[in-house]
C-alpha cells in the first residue's frame, strides 16, 4: 500500500491550508503554528495509545525517547532518527539527516525561512505521544541546512 | 519470520492509522475555523483535489497502468488499483446509468472513518468530502471532468458509504498556437 504519498500530500495541504485561510504577520505566522502544533498533538496522542498496547512496559525516560526515535519514527516516517542526544536532565536533541517532510522542498537557502511550517506539525505528533506515555515536555525544532533538522525536547518536571 | 511478517503489517496498519488520524485532525481543525458545515465540506473538497491533481502522477509512476479506453475501464481502475494501492480498500461498482456515464463506488469500510462518530451538532457535514475532491482532481488530470458527491454514509446511518460518480465532458487539450 503506498498511503505515504497520501500522507504527505495531506500534510502539504494542511500547511497550506491553514496559512492561507490567515492573514499576514508575525503574530498570524504564530497562530498557524499553534495550530498546527495542535493537530499533530492530538495524532500524536492517538497514534501513540495504538502503538504501544501491545509493548512491554517503559524502563525509564531515556527509553522512551529511544523508543520514539526508532519504532515511532519508523512508522511515521519511514526511517529512524539519526542522532539522539541527552545532557541528562531533561533536554534531548533529536537529530534527522534527511527528514521526510522536508526533502519535497528545494534544498536551497530559499526556502529555509519556511521550514519551521513544515515542523510544527511533527513537533505536536512527538509532544502528543509523550504526553500520553506520562511526560510532560515542550518540543521546538530548528533548521540549520534542508533537509536535515533538529527536534529539541524539554522535559518539564512534574 | 513469522514475527517479521507479522511486524511489517503491524507497521502497514499503523502508517494507515497515521493517515486516518491526521485526517480527523484536519476536519476537526476545520470545524473550528469555519463557522457552517458547508464551509468545511467545501474546504475538504478543495484540498482534496489539490492532493487529487498532484496525487495521479504518483499513481501513474507507481500503478503502470495505461490509457483508459472508456468511463467503465476508469471506474475498474479507480476502484481496483487506485483506492486498493491508497487506502487498500476495494470498493465495488455498481448503478451504472444506462447511458454509462453514472456510476457509484460502493465501500464496505472507509477507513477515513475508523475513529470517528458525528456529534449531533454537525449533521450537515460530509466528512469524508475529500475523497470527492481527490477523485474530481485526479480525473481532470487525465482530460476528464466528472462530478463527484456522497450519497449514503455510514456516519449518517447508512448501511454503506456510497460515492456517485458522474462524467462530465473529456476536456480538450489547448495546444499552444502554432503546434499539432
Amino acid at each position: 500500500m503506498a498511503d505515504e504519498a497520501l500522507f504527505l500530500l495531506l500534510h502539504n495541504e494542511m500547511v497550506s491550508g491553514v496559512y492561507k485561510s490567515a492573514e499576514q504577520g508575525e503574530v498570524e505566522n504564530g497562530r498557524c503554528i499553534t495550530k498546527l502544533e495542535n493537530m499533530g498533538f492530538r495524532v500524536g496522542q492517538g497514534l501513540i495509545e495504538r502503538f504501544t498496547k501491545d509493548t512491554a512496559r517503559f524502563k525509564d525516560e531515556l527509553d522512551i525517547m529511544k523508543f520514539i526515535c526508532k519504532d515511532f519514527w519508523t512508522t511515521v516516517f519511514k526511517k529512524q532518527i539519526d542522532n539522539l542526544r541527552t545532557n541528562h536532565q531533561g533536554i534531548y536533541v533529536l537529530q534527522d539527516n534527511k527528514f521526510r517532510l522536508l526533502t519535497q522542498l528545494s534544498a536551497g537557502k530559499q526556502y529555509l525561512e519556511h521550514a519551521s511550517k513544515y515542523l510544527a506539525f511533527t513537533c505536536g505528533l512527538i509532544r502528543g505521544g509523550l504526553s500520553n506515555l506520562g511526560i510532560k515536555s515542550i518540543v521546538t525544532a530548528e533548521v540549520s541546512s534542508m533537509p536535515a533538522c533538529k527536534f529539541q525536547v524539554m522535559i518539564q518536571k512534574l | 519470520m513469522s514475527r517479521q511478517a507479522n511486524r511489517g503489517t503491524e507497521s502497514k496498519k499503523m502508517s494507515s492509522e497515521l493517515f486516518t488520524l491526521t485526517y480527523g485532525a484536519l476536519v476537526t481543525q476545520l470545524c473550528k475555523d469555519y463557522e457552517s458545515d458547508e464551509d468545511v465540506n467545501k474546504q475538504l473538497d478543495r484540498m482534496g483535489y489539490n492532493i487529487g491533481v498532484r496525487l495521479i502522477e504518483d499513481f501513474l509512476a507507481r500503478s503502470n497502468v495505461g490509457r483508459c479506453h472508456d468511463f467503465r475501464e476508469t471506474a475498474d481502475v479507480i476502484a481496483k488499483v487506485a483506492f486498493k494501492m491508497y487506502l487498500g480498500i476495494t470498493p465495488s461498482i455498481t448503478n451504472w446509468s444506462p447511458a454509462g456515464d453514472e456510476f457509484s463506488l460502493i465501500l464496505e469500510n472507509n477507513p477515513l472513518v475508523d475513529f470517528v462518530e458525528l456529534p449531533d451538532s454537525h449533521s450537515s457535514l460530509i466528512y469524508s468530502n475529500l475523497l470527492c475532491g481527490v477523485l474530481r482532481g485526479a480525473l481532470e488530470m487525465v482530460q476528464m471532468a466528472v462530478e463527484a458527491k456522497f450519497v449514503q454514509d455510514t456516519l449518517k446511518g447508512d448501511g454503506v458509504t456510497e460515492i456517485r460518480m458522474r462524467f462530465l465532458r473529456r476536456i480538450e487539450d489547448n495546444l499552444p498556437a502554432g503546434e499539432e
